[in-house]
């Protein structure tokens, strides 16, 4: 059944202090879908999703990003997180002192929290769901990804290996339910045990509700997560996109054949 | 980007939930000002024996021979000779909240106290301007021979324990706001807690200053026997007015060998308030003494709540928070002096600036000739939340032994753009994600209260910083 693309990204560019890095970006992504973005590093890939997620760092200079059929460029990041977008970051940054389960409860009550409150009402004390009921769901989340149960009473990313941290962030968008997930890089790192245990969870979570734009230099983690399309940026746009084969070719013959222009293999 | 406009007025919530006051209500109200006659009226009023009369009066003229402390904050505002030194709100203590006047009762039930020491407290003391309005233990508590009673009601009931302990911590030449409470003191809580009792649930006292030009002055005696323990809580607010207040208290504590005190305060004071304290604790052979000290409201701030630490085996805590938003200056901070051997102590301090306020850590680690084989550690973590604001750290340290082991840490960070974004990304809208940032920086000092007042403490923060971030 084919409906409007709940993420479209149009024509994309993007500058960081004066400096343009993304030079016309298109793409649009489906719930149900699996995409996979590929690139050699410097061609733009975390500019990209840290701009899908409105980091006030970059400045889109012009195009449009819809999310739901509407632009989220004046949107800021929270308010792009309760519509639905969500991104798991490559370097998840520490919070000293904020549990994972109060963190967790406090963002999952700002995305149930009703549309004109900003947000507000997030914090626990104030209304959202009910403590028990949170307990359960975030037990049953944490087990979908292997994680113990004192997990939730550490304090967020700190002092986290570089495994736990990624499977942390995997677990926030278990709990918080996208509509679309950008993965940027989640697979750097990562040994292959945690890789499979991330992957796995990412295919559990994947359905006919989530759209998955996997971000990844590599393609070591399309070994585990399946994409439908695979797209190959270089130098701020996307220069070849095509079905998973894609990937297999980019493992054999490297990013060069994209970067001298080749653009025989666009479908 | 579309995020609301800042609030300007950084305590804006307080007004409304503390910062109103009721109708004058006293039966009896001094003169404006301080002298001798004010210091005799206030003893003559409170039926007092000579010689507390005595050691007020000289405890007047070292308030007045002693200078005004210049090394710490500016206090050359204070006009001692506009101040009302005392205020009595009603004739008598009450046992019953129905006994309370109407009015007086109705402030505190705003503020939430009948209803706490229903639910998790073990006894009440509620101060209104000059003297306790309301007192009350419960009767378990009290057949067990613990004592807790105004500090007024203390030296009427039990002169003789009273006198033993009364100024031996704090003695009135300390400093001359020290002298200033020993003169003029009125209200404040007397506990003895007998030996090997353990009072489980924590005792609590209310001060609430509601006349305008008004100054506190309360005094609290504490003695701890040996092996008993008891957990005591103040809490503080005040109207919102646009003239200044002076609250000045002293506090003594004496814990005998083998007990444990810990004293947790959870200061809110308008911004009109002069907060300056001298809290002290003697700990005797393996006694434990433990300060809790939070500070977010006030003008000015001064109190360094210490420990001495006389036989060996004493321990010594200091956990201290200390949060200036604009206008407000925290002078906070904790010290403890090792004077026998095999004693040890600890100090955590976080103090909190932002909208140009100014929060520090002062503290002093002292280890007498003769106290070997102690043991102390100091971190103090400050975070600044914006370009105007102030952090200072002053830790002053007199080491006489060798044989000792002194830890310090010291850090200042401030809170990243990182941080914000990546709790933004989850949904979480600026203001709350830079209050959750902050509620994490205190966790490991809140975590140590109990559960009412850590979320009592995590909500005056979020009331600290509504409308911060815009």
């Amino acid at each position: 059944m084919s409906h409007t693309p709940e993420l479209v990204v149009k024509d994309l560019h993007v500058g960081i202090d004066g400096k343009e890095i993304l030079k016309g970006l298109s793409l649009e992504v489906k719930k149900g879908e699996i995409h996979a973005l590929m690139g050699p590093n410097g061609s733009g890939k975390s500019t990209f999703a840290n701009t899908l997620m409105g980091h006030p760092k970059y400045e889109v200079t012009s195009g449009d990003i819809l999310f739901r059929g509407q632009s989220i460029l004046e949107l800021e990041a929270d308010e792009r997180a309760r519509a639905g977008l969500f991104m798991a970051f490559q370097y998840p940054v520490a919070i000293p002192g904020v549990t994972v389960a109060n963190f967790l409860r406090t963002a999952l009550n700002a995305r149930l929290a009703p549309a004109d409150t900003n947000g507000a009402g997030a914090m626990p004390h104030k209304r959202g769901i009910a403590p028990k009921e949170f307990r359960a769901l975030l037990k049953e989340k944490m087990a979908l990804l292997k994680m113990d149960e004192s997990f939730a009473g550490r304090y967020l990313n700190d002092g986290f290996s570089g495994g736990e941290k990624k499977r942390a962030e995997i677990l926030q968008m278990a709990v918080l339910k996208p509509e679309i997930a950008v993965m940027d890089e989640t697979d750097s790192g990562l040994d292959i045990d945690a890789l499979r245990i991330v992957s796995d969870g990412v295919n559990a979570l994947a359905g006919p509700s989530m759209g998955v734009l996997v971000i990844t230099h590599y393609n070591r983690i399309l070994n585990y997560i399946k994409p439908d399309r695979v797209h190959v940026m270089v130098d701020g746009r996307i220069q070849v996109s095509g079905g998973p084969e894609l990937a297999l070719k980019l493992e054999s013959e490297g990013y060069d054949w994209v970067r001298d222009g080749q653009e025989a293999h666009k479908s | 980007m579309s995020t609301a406009e800042p609030k300007l007025d950084l305590r804006e919530g307080y007004t409304e939930k503390y910062g109103f006051h009721d109708e004058d209500g006293f039966v009896f109200k001094s003169r404006r000002g301080l002298d001798r006659e004010i210091v005799a009226q206030i003893s003559d009023m409170k039926g007092e024996p000579a010689w507390m009369r005595d050691y007020r009066l000289k405890a007047l003229e070292i308030f007045e021979k002693k200078p005004m402390p210049s090394w710490g904050p500016d206090l050359s505002a204070i006009d001692f000779q506009n101040i009302f030194y005392y205020v009595k709100p009603t004739s008598e203590e009450a046992k019953s909240w129905e006994d309370v006047p109407a009015d007086m009762k109705r402030t505190f039930d705003k503020l939430g106290i009948p209803e706490a020491e229903q639910k998790f407290l073990s006894g009440v003391g509620a101060q209104y301007d000059s003297e306790v309005v309301y007192h009350k233990i419960q009767e378990k508590l009290e057949k067990q021979g613990v004592l807790f009673l105004s500090c007024d009601q203390g030296l009427k009931e039990h002169e003789a324990l009273f006198k033993q302990y009364f100024g031996t911590v704090i003695p009135s030449t300390d400093n001359k706001f020290a002298a200033l409470n020993s003169s003029v003191w009125s209200g404040g809580s007397f506990i003895y807690v007998p030996k090997g009792v353990h009072v489980d649930v924590p005792l609590q006292a209310y001060f609430r200053i509601n006349t305008r030009d008004m100054g506190q002055f309360e005094r609290t005696l504490i003695i701890v026997d040996e092996g008993a323990f008891v957990h005591y809580v103040e809490g503080c607010t005040a109207p919102t007015y646009s003239s200044d207040s002076l609250h000045s208290a002293v506090v003594e504590i004496i814990v005998k060998p083998g007990a444990r005190c810990r004293y947790t305060t959870i200061q809110n004071w308008s911004n009109n308030v002069y907060n300056l304290v001298t809290k002290r604790a003697v700990a005797y052979r393996d006694a434990t003494m433990e300060w809790v000290d939070g500070n977010l409201g006030s003008k000015i701030t001064q109190k360094y709540p210490s420990v001495y630490m006389m036989e060996p085996g004493a321990h010594g805590e200091i956990l201290s928070i200390a949060f200036a938003g604009k206008g407000q200056h925290q002078d906070a901070g904790g010290k403890v002096i090792h004077c026998a051997p095999n004693t040890s102590s600890k100090i955590i301090s976080k103090s909190i600036s932002k909208d140009g306020g100014r929060a520090g850590y002062r503290g002093l680690v002292k280890v007498q000739k003769g106290a070997v084989d102690s043991r102390s550690t100091v971190n103090c973590d400050a975070l600044i939340l914006d370009e105007i604001s102030r952090s200072d750290t002053y830790p002053y340290m007199e080491i006489e032994e060798d044989r000792v082991s002194i830890g310090h840490e010291a850090t200042v960070s401030k809170i990243g753009d990182e941080q914000i974004f990546y709790l933004q990304s989850r949904g979480i809208n600026k203001e709350e994600a830079a209050a959750m940032i902050v509620s994490g920086f205190i966790e490991p000092i809140v975590k140590e209260l109990p559960m009412e007042y850590a979320v009592e403490m995590n909500r005056l923060i979020q009331l600290q910083m509504e409308g911060s971030v815009g």
